[in-house]
């Protein structure tokens, strides 16, 4: 019944037209919205050139839902919002609606659900992550379980929007990156500390030239074992980033004694004032400890607190701590400064102070 | 007895059930009552979080036929434990331009997924695709023929033109310069078959954003950045202005004195922008959306190379051409990209981005390679050392050559 004749097998069709799922009054105004404003936590209102609006009511997600969920998210779109609805690239359900006074219904019918409304402005919105030990074979952590503990704590920074500037946090658990949280204003993400063991079936399931050629540093040569074809690792070249095991199964990192997170801050991608800028390291190490990672929570929390306190209207963390400078960043979060902290990649140098411009 | 049977099997993961913010242990949990999948996979994530390591195997070669990307092939260390998941691909299906959806399309896609997964998804993940997590090799036919049936595609994996996405652009955004929707649909389908069959040394990501504020975070996470923006002058409305110099907003130090360019001044009734200075960062336009809006001569800077730290270290993204009209049929863009996809072919190395390449063989070289001009908009400042690869030279008359 499932088979499928070839003739009718249809390829290459691409994602649906965009235009097939835009809510009338948005394909009516298509590129003549003139301005928008945020009517409280979570609600937006767009203004079109003809005076037409369209609201939308944003609703945070755990980004790994159900399709119970997704059916319950629909049927609250069928009431509310004729049926159209967006998600945004941080994982949140924007419901759009002509009809204003259908808004706080729908937002207490959202919360009655144990959905939280909010991520407009001045906020903490949706932290981007991966997939962790959920489903990855290379993670140093677990993205889900340390996002949910972190927006537990930070749950009241989703709902109101009473910090400085926006704070978008970001969640990768290691090097890989697939969340790309290098330019985030708070990023956490996993890190290997131990080099690769080298399976004994190493020649049946890798290619060694490509194994070797996949080391940045060098530190893989190739050798030979009682016989066999395999690779060695000069462990003092090693920098755990783990590019070996994307190439060679028999190669795994993971070590749960050492395994853990780090965490960075001061990055951005918008071009709002400051230029794009990359998170800098802050902490390197922190032991995984599950299921809550308490002390990465209190971590993220500090300098969450401790940048809300501080910094002036509009300035995002990383433009904050430009403007104290990294000795007072470091003195007033108590965080302790280690060499780890000092590059020692390429281009390292280009970090280094040159100046005299520091607090003591 | 009745203690013993009620005890949790996972106690650890029942801890990520309670707090305020929703939890995706609830989620899995919903789906375990009925799916065995999503049973096992909970199983098998307290494992994880008991060992404190994944279990989850080096993926392998799996997919739909004809194509090799947009299943990533996932197995189980503990398939003995965990029957269900001893297979547990996930699937990416190709978003629509800006996440946009009909309550009956995703039904529909729920249809599907609760008859040939887990039931769990992720929406979305980081690429932008539609993820469905969890299924074994002998559903992935069915799925898909259910799925293009229904008018949907697979997204991209490996070394291939990964999804292409965009923020909201004109649909919902008073700020975008050009239509972001529009372009990613268009590239996504002009290049469907680089898309789906592995051609290139490594992935390639296209993101487009509307606006300076980069709102899907091209400038660090796209191969090519395409970031809209404006030529002419950020138009105003005065009397806007003062409306939220009235309403509290404090234009000198909040607006003027941000700029970081210094190029506006308010005299209390009227405010001066000087626009030929004026970088478009967006800090003035959003803080006052009513009163200012971009201009009207619209386009985008196109840029290139961004990347995550794996191999040689995270880039992002650095100006290619610095203004680009950005209208159908994007004739000018395709090929400046497929100038650049022939370059990286001949010369990039096996899993070697784009940006990698360039690092390697120099901006110069590269800008030469697929005829661009060099200009300042290219360059935070121009180098600093004297180590110039000088290709002109004199020789004496008569010898010959002369200048090259």
């Amino acid at each position: 019944m499932e088979s499928v004749q070839a003739e009718q097998r249809r390829t290459d069709i691409g994602p649906p037209n965009y235009e097939n799922f835009l809510h009338p009054v948005i394909k009516k105004n298509y590129g003549t919205w003139k301005y928008h404003e945020i009517l409280k936590p979570g609600v937006l209102v767009h203004v079109s050139e003809t005076g037409e609006k369209i609201y939308t009511v944003r609703m945070g997600s755990p980004r790994l839902i159900n399709i119970e969920t997704i059916r319950m998210i629909c049927d609250l779109a069928d009431k509310y919002s004729d049926g159209y609805l967006r998600f945004t690239s941080r994982h949140n359900v924007e419901f759009l609606m002509t009809d204003q006074s259908k808004i706080d219904p729908l937002i207490s019918e959202i919360e009655s659900k144990g959905y939280p409304v909010g991520g407009t402005g001045k906020s903490i919105t949706n932290i981007v992550h991966t997939q962790g030990w959920v489903h990855c074979h290379t993670p140093a952590t677990d993205a889900s379980g340390i996002v949910k503990s972190v927006m537990d704590e930070l749950y009241d920074y989703f709902r109101t929007m009473k910090l400085p500037a926006k704070l978008r946090i970001a969640l990768a658990c290691c090097l890989n990156m697939c969340g790309a949280v290098h330019c985030s204003d708070i990023a956490i993400l996993g890190v290997h500390r131990r080099p690769p063991k080298i399976l004994s079936n190493l020649n049946k399931l890798c290619e060694v030239p490509t194994t070797v050629a996949s080391c940045p540093t060098g530190a893989i040569a190739p050798a030979v074992v009682d016989g066999v074809q395999t690779v060695e690792v000069n462990e003092e070249k090693c920098m755990f980033c783990g590019n070996c095991y994307t190439m060679c199964p028999a190669m795994p990192l993971a070590n749960s004694l050492n395994d853990g997170v780090s965490i960075w801050v001061g990055g951005k991608v918008s071009n709002a004032r400051h230029a794009p800028m990359f998170s800098k390291l802050a902490i390197p190490y922190i032991p995984n400890n599950p299921p809550r990672w308490p002390e990465v929570v209190d971590a993220v929390k500090n300098i969450v607190e401790i940048y809300a306190k501080n910094a002036k209207k509009y300035e995002r963390l990383g433009e904050w701590i430009e403007r104290i400078g990294w000795s007072r960043f470091f003195d007033m979060t108590g965080i302790e400064f280690t060499k780890y902290h000092i590059d020692d990649y390429r281009f390292a140098a280009t970090t280094y102070n040159t100046s005299t411009h520091f607090t003591l | 007895m009745a203690n013993e049977a009620k005890k949790s099997t996972t106690p650890l993961l029942d801890d990520l059930e309670k707090g305020k913010w929703p939890s995706f242990v609830r989620e899995i949990k919903k789906m375990a009552d009925k799916n065995p999948r999503a049973k096992d996979l909970l199983g098998q994530l307290e494992m994880s979080y008991r060992d404190k390591v994944t279990h989850w195997k080096h993926g392998g070669l799996v997919g739909v036929r004809g194509y090799g990307g947009g299943v990533i092939g996932r197995y189980s260390d503990s398939p003995d434990k965990f029957p269900n998941v001893a297979h547990f691909h996930t699937i990416r299906v190709n978003q629509p331009s800006g996440w946009f959806y009909t309550s009956k399309a995703l039904r529909e896609i729920c249809d599907i997924w609760e008859q040939h997964g887990s039931g769990l998804t992720n929406m979305h993940g980081s690429t932008g695709d539609m993820v469905l997590l969890g299924t074994s090799t002998d559903n992935l036919e069915p799925i898909f023929s259910k799925l293009t049936s229904k008018g949907w595609d697979l997204g991209g994996s490996g070394s291939v033109l990964r999804t292409p996405s965009c923020c909201l652009g004109k649909a919902r955004c008073e700020f975008a310069c050009y239509d972001t929707l529009a372009l990613t649909n268009d590239l996504t389908h002009e290049f469907q078959d680089v898309l789906h069959r592995p051609q290139f040394p490594y992935k390639w990501k296209f993101k487009m954003a509307g606006c300076p504020n980069d709102c899907v975070a091209s400038v660090a996470r796209a191969d090519m950045s395409i970031i809209g923006r404006w030529k002419d002058d950020v138009r105003v409305d005065q009397d806007a202005v003062r409306e939220y110099a009235k309403s509290g907003v404090n234009v000198q130090t909040e607006i003027c004195d941000l700029c970081p360019t210094q190029c506006m001044s308010w005299d209390g009734r009227e405010l001066k922008i000087e626009n030929t200075w004026c970088n478009k960062c967006m800090h003035c336009i959003n803080a006052m959306p009513k009163a200012l809006r971009p201009g009207k001569d619209t386009g985008a800077t196109i840029l290139i190379g961004a990347k995550a730290p794996i191999l040689q270290g995270a880039e992002l993204s650095s100006v290619l051409v610095p203004f680009m009209k950005i209208e159908p049929p994007y004739k000018e863009l395709k090929d400046l990209v497929e100038k650049i996809w022939d370059f990286w072919g001949e010369y990039g190395k096996n899993r070697e981005r784009i940006g990698e390449l360039i690092q390697r063989v120099g901006m110069g070289q590269f800008l030469e390679a697929i005829e661009l001009p060099p200009s300042p908009q290219m360059i935070k400042n121009p180098r600093e050392n004297p180590f110039i690869f000088y290709e002109e030279y004199f020789e004496e008359e008569g010898s010959g050559e002369g200048s090259k």
